[in-house]
């Protein structure tokens, strides 16, 4: 659409950008001015410069969450993302077999997260969850706060079973709005499932897709209460992701000032991520 | 038609792979905690409704649904009515450091609630806000607005400047034009817009249990107290956990329709 060149159009921001300052730049004011302090109590700081910021990068506790952190993220979209897209397929067009499926669908997403923990905390263990007793029927020996694997395992599952569904929807709603024509075209150049596939509903679910893999990065990558309810971060720390090491050094430990340098740079790392993923994605697109 | 009946059986047992554990929570909220604990049942054999019954009659237990509620409803309102006027300014008008905007915003969205934690603490207890619907509709309007204009932007992208211009014509003042003739077009987004403010902000327990104690406790927060001296309460942990779903299943509800007949959105 051709837009217009028009200064005056920032009254109808301005409501948006002063909610979102109010709410995020006073708070990332507050957390660089902890990041380069040294902090032992009210009126007792000392400037510290870089100190912090050096520190963490260096701190291999958090090296160790860092990279478990990127491998779960990875692991979430690599399952997420073709599950989701495979789901939405499958589902049916239309009537209210597909609003039921729709409704169905929803269910996890709705649940406070921290229900989310507790609804697999209680169904993989052993003795008084389904899923765990019927695991070790089966003969294997499966024990989610023992294993590290088992405890890994849970996580990610626990994760697929609540986020698939948003890519579901979103790559439905994808689906939905290709033209019936398309189709019939289709049909008529006798293509392939496959061809209909590629050439048809993937690039239309481009889009959607985007939204997908950025909402379920970012929010993979910022996971923090499913984890804690389900395994607390154990067994060891083989499950303990940035947010809870993080969580822990700043409210447990109150180590103010290197939480605050490890804030920013996790907030970094995610701003380049996605900011990465966008432009490529842009760009890509402008060179059609 | 063995493609259907394939694609059939497919999203079945998906479904039902997806409802699984939820039906063992369902199952475990009609159970007595002895039943519980004493083996695995598939269906309860004493049924009981006890565990419902001390949620319902307990006001610290089901004021804790209703502090959920309120913040959740608040953020919602609030997140439409920044959220539409901005979308709309986005996709008709370049405006001086619209791209820039654009990114800052989206990268709010991107903020781990972690990072901004002890500070929206320190920030909400300065203005006397702390303990307040209100300050956790505003903490996570952070994460909604974001979203929020950019899901409405893709869908006023969708209705062409035309109409705009007809209004004009037709001799429509701006705010007559935007609520009478362009919301109604884009109701669909409205509510898909909607329905996603209210489930990241009904999910969201981080914030919501750091920046309240007493008076506007998330039931959330609420539920941890099942862990007493003498073990955890299973029964009445599951009751409370089935009974959060349903909100969600209500919201779900009114807004199939628009889900259902698609979107397309992002300013890619």
């Amino acid at each position: 659409m051709q837009k217009v060149q028009n200064n005056k159009a920032w009254w109808l921001v301005l409501p948006v950008f002063l909610l979102v300052a109010f709410s995020a730049l006073i708070p990332l004011m507050t957390v660089v001015n902890y990041s380069v302090q040294d902090i032992f109590g009210p009126g007792q700081a000392f400037y510290v410069g870089t100190e912090w910021f050096k520190e963490v990068l260096s701190n291999e506790r958090l090296q160790d969450s860092l990279i478990r952190q990127f491998i779960f993220s990875g692991a979430v979209l690599l399952i997420q993302i073709p599950l989701g897209i495979g789901v939405a397929l499958m589902m049916p067009k239309s009537g209210i077999k597909g609003s039921l499926c729709l409704i169905l669908l929803a269910i996890p997403l709705l649940i406070p997260w921290n229900v989310v923990g507790t609804i697999w905390q209680i169904f993989a263990r052993g003795d008084i969850g389904l899923f765990g007793w019927g695991i070790n029927q089966l003969g294997i020996d499966y024990n989610y706060t023992g294993d590290t694997l088992d405890a890994w395992l849970t996580v990610l599952l626990m994760d697929v079973w609540h986020w698939t569904p948003l890519v579901a929807l979103l790559c439905y709603s994808g689906l939905r709005a290709i033209p019936e024509a398309f189709y019939q075209a289709a049909e008529i150049d006798r293509a392939s499932k496959w061809a209909v596939f590629r050439y048809i509903q993937l690039p239309r679910l481009k889009s959607v897709l985007i939204i997908a893999v950025l909402l379920r990065f970012m929010d993979s990558f910022m996971i923090y209460i499913e984890p804690f309810v389900l395994t607390g971060g154990g067994p060891g720390s083989s499950t303990t992701f940035l947010s809870q090491t993080l969580t822990t050094m700043a409210i447990g430990q109150f180590d103010l000032g290197r939480a605050a340098a490890f804030s920013l740079i996790y907030f970094l790392i995610v701003l380049l991520i996605s900011w990465l993923f966008f432009t490529a994605i842009t760009h890509a697109d402008k060179e059609k | 038609m063995r493609q259907t009946r394939s694609k059939n059986v497919g999203i079945t047992l998906f479904i039902l792979l997806l409802l699984t554990p939820i039906y063992w929570l369902l199952n475990m909220s009609f159970k007595t905690n002895q039943e519980i604990l004493g083996g695995l049942t598939l269906w309860p054999q004493n049924f009981t409704l006890d565990n419902y019954a001390v949620i319902f009659t307990d006001p610290s237990w089901y004021n804790g649904y209703i502090n959920s509620m309120i913040y959740v409803s608040i953020n919602v309102t609030i997140t439409l009515l920044v959220a539409l006027p901005a979308a709309y300014a986005f996709s008709r008008y370049k405006f001086l450091g619209d791209k820039h905007l654009f990114f800052w915003l989206l990268s709010n969205r991107m903020a781990p609630p972690a990072v901004f934690l002890l500070p929206f603490f320190q920030l909400y207890s300065s203005i006397g806000l702390f303990d307040t619907h209100i300050a956790v509709a505003l903490a996570h309007c952070l994460f909604n607005v974001p979203l929020a204009v950019w899901i409405l932007e893709g869908f006023m992208s969708g209705v062409p400047r035309e109409y705009d211009e007809m209004a004009y014509i037709d001799g429509y003042s701006f705010p007559k034009f935007f609520v009478k003739v362009f919301l109604p077009m884009i109701r669909s987004g409205i509510g898909v817009t909607a329905f996603f403010a209210f489930m990241f902000s009904w999910v969201e327990l981080l914030l919501a249990r750091t920046l309240t104690s007493v008076d506007a406790q998330p039931i959330g927060a609420i539920m941890t107290r099942t862990i007493g001296a003498s073990g955890i309460d299973w029964g009445v942990l599951a009751a409370a956990g089935s009974l959060t779903i349903i909100p969600g299943l209500l919201v779900i509800w009114f807004v199939r329709n628009h889900v259902a007949k698609g979107f397309a959105l992002g300013r890619v």
